[in-house]
């Protein structure tokens, strides 16, 4: 029982990771209706250029302080030069231009910081929870916990902020219709450039997160994979079903791997959160807190 | 002036519902055809080094990818399916390909291409199942699954690549009655008969009843189901028969094109670069399918060329040259700084380019 218990936690801890990545999508999609392809490239991007920064000697604030103004250089230039050509185009050349801006930034981090895997020590180590062994008999990485705690910090943090502030009022104006929030004098531009720049900032948290887990390398593009099935699980449009998805994504990828991988030798987790996903839509086609699309003739 | 059809009359329904129904068209295309199958041959007897190369670094994978890129349209582009899941379904066409010619003994080659794609598009039905269900970007994610789990399965099993170590696959020799196609040349020419084959059959389909079903669905599917289009069958129809066509082309990769494959080859990535050609060749069109996949086929190949050019001069001029890192990494940030720049400049395609010369052609050189 212990040992299904820490493999649940285990499972819960790195779905927070997941939810992070996925929340990026969530962002871009709420506020422009594009599905950004390109959010895993951002967190290479934000990770490597950390790391490079880091590694010329910049204390640690400072470091975080000039990745951040460099995503948010990303996600203005993004919005000027990318996204304003093709307004009004079908999302499906939105999307595909999401995937130029993929390649792009990828082979832009690279040339920049060069392609070889860097390690990125955040002070926390790996290393499992001592109480939690003591009380419970369960293994816990401490690292883990301090990732799902920065996690729920910045969803608290977003959730102000959409809530609260006037510019997160704004956000959810022009997610929720784009020509009502124009007519009240919403400046969409504005507004897009904002969220890009949000997401940069989003990216940027998972990038130092993943990158202090697995080292800062290539593979980082493809947490927005790990994503996809989150977010198809969550609703594309919903910030809470991106978090609740991406930890039960997490839980039955952990879970799954364990007790049902062996019997089909192993290497399922590429696809058994998809198969989740599609079994789920099926019962829930908007996931779980997608809005609903009604037809209409 | 060159493509007026006026004068062109028709007096009966067949002449006007012909595949090519004005005149410059069906010389337009004869011209292609009689140049894919007698002048680049041709060349390439005479001119054995240069032709030999560029058919098999550039025409073989260009009619392949071409053939991958009208299935996916069939699907995308006239169904309104968007699918992220292409190189799963090549996978199975390939794979299916090379067992039944293993394991059927005495099996005609064309007869297991046949099956190959009609496995592909069983596993495309299965697939496509969801999307009864979900549509639009779900739908894509969920094809996602296909494109991992296909791609698992052939390397978890090893019984599909014949308990080969490495699980790689290599392809047999291909023969047609008795006949080996074995040179660059022969390669081509099969693989050139059967792309042709089945691209008339899907202009010819999608003028018809299930193509026009097709649109109406991408277009909007309540209201094709409203007016008695049973959505189940179209969409089901538009998996199978875009998965065939994606399996033959798997099919064909493995054994015309690459020779040896292994399931790794059919990545995300080449999923990818199949649904950029029909966006940048134009999306519900056959003639922006081989745009495309010429477009991205020979795009790689420029921008080496001139990346190595602009190597040599930079070393001939400053006596240095980009470091390997850079020239690799710039080929990415150019292949996608195109991408962004032909979906902006031409969202609709190539295909929509060569309209425009068209509607141009019409009245040059008179315009008024």
């Amino acid at each position: 029982m212990a040992f299904f218990i820490e493999t649940l936690i285990g499972g819960l801890l790195s779905g927070v990771m997941y939810a992070l990545v996925a929340l990026g999508f969530v962002l871009i999609y709420k506020a422009s209706g594009v599905f950004n392809f390109a959010q895993g490239a951002l967190v290479f991007f934000a990770a490597a250029t950390f790391v490079g920064l880091l590694e010329t000697g910049l204390p640690f604030w400072l470091a975080i302080v000039a990745t951040l103004a460099a995503m948010v250089v990303v996600g203005l230039a993004t919005e000027r030069f990318v996204l304003r050509p093709l307004v009004n185009q079908p999302q499906i050349t939105l999307f595909m231009v999401t995937i130029g801006l993929t390649f792009f930034l990828e082979g832009l981090t690279q040339m920049i910081w060069g392609s070889q895997p860097r390690a990125l020590d955040i002070g926390i180590e790996d290393v499992p929870v001592e109480w939690l062994i003591e009380r419970f008999n369960i293994s816990v990485s401490r690292f883990d916990v301090f990732a799902a705690s920065v996690a729920l910090v910045l969803f608290a943090v977003l959730a102000v902020f959409f809530q609260k502030t006037r510019i997160g009022r704004a956000l959810r104006a022009v997610a929720d219709d784009h020509q009502a929030a124009m007519s009240i004098g919403i400046p969409l531009q504005q507004i897009w450039g904002i969220v890009w720049a949000a997401a940069g900032f989003v990216a940027l948290v998972a990038g130092i997160m993943w990158g202090a887990r697995n080292g800062v390398q290539f593979a980082l593009t493809f947490t927005a994979l790990k994503a996809l099935p989150v977010l198809i699980l969550g609703g594309f449009e919903s910030i809470p079903g991106a978090i609740l998805g991406g930890l039960i994504i997490g839980a039955i990828e952990k879970l799954a791997e364990v007790y049902v991988g062996p019997m089909f030798g192993g290497g399922i987790e590429s696809w058994v959160a998809y198969i989740v996903a599609l079994m789920f839509l099926l019962v829930r086609p908007e996931g779980l807190f997608g809005e609903k699309h009604i037809d209409r003739v | 002036m060159l493509y007026r059809e006026a004068g062109q009359f028709k007096t009966s329904y067949a002449a006007d519902q012909q595949i090519f129904p004005i005149r410059q068209d069906r010389i337009g295309i004869a011209i292609v055809l009689v140049l894919a199958f007698v002048a680049v041959p041709l060349f390439a007897k005479f001119v054995p080094d240069t032709g030999q190369y560029l058919l098999s670094a550039i025409f073989i994978p260009f009619l392949i990818f071409s053939l991958a890129a009208l299935g996916l349209n069939i699907l995308t582009g006239y169904a309104g399916q968007l699918s992220l899941g292409t190189a799963a379904f090549m996978a199975v066409g390939a794979f299916a390909a090379y067992n039944f010619v293993l394991r059927v003994p005495g099996i005609p080659l064309l007869v297991a291409f046949i099956a190959a794609g009609l496995c592909a598009a069983a596993v495309g039905i299965l697939f496509g199942l969801p999307s009864l269900r979900i549509k639009g970007f779900y739908l894509a994610v969920a094809t996602l699954a296909a494109q991992f789990f296909v791609v698992w399965t052939l390397v978890r099993f090893p019984w599909f690549s014949n308990h080969s170590s490495s699980g790689v696959i290599t392809a047999q020799k291909m023969v047609i009655l008795g006949y080996e196609f074995d040179s660059p040349i022969e390669k081509y020419m099969l693989t050139l008969a059967i792309v042709a084959i089945m691209a008339v059959a899907v202009k010819n389909m999608v003028r018809g009843t299930v193509g026009r079903a097709w649109m109406a669905v991408r277009d909007m599917d309540v209201a094709a189901e409203v007016i008695g289009i049973r959505l189940m069958y179209t969409k089901l129809l538009a998996f199978a028969v875009s998965s065939f066509y994606c399996g033959v082309a798997g099919a064909l990769y493995a054994y015309a094109y690459l020779g040896t494959v292994e399931p790794e080859a059919f990545t995300l990535d080449l999923s990818f670069r199949i649904l950029f050609m029909i966006i940048i060749g134009g999306v519900g069109s056959v003639l922006g399918s081989f745009l495309g996949a010429a477009f991205i086929v020979v795009l790689p190949i420029v921008l080496n060329v001139f990346v190595h050019g602009l190597n040599g001069l930079l070393q001939s001029t400053v006596q240095w040259s980009l470091p390997g890192s850079i020239t690799s990494n710039l080929e990415l940030i150019v292949f996608g700084g195109l991408i962004i720049f032909f979906l902006i400049v031409e969202p609709h395609g190539l295909a929509r380019l060569w309209q425009i010369g068209k509607e141009k052609l019409r009245l040059w050189p008179f315009p008024h």
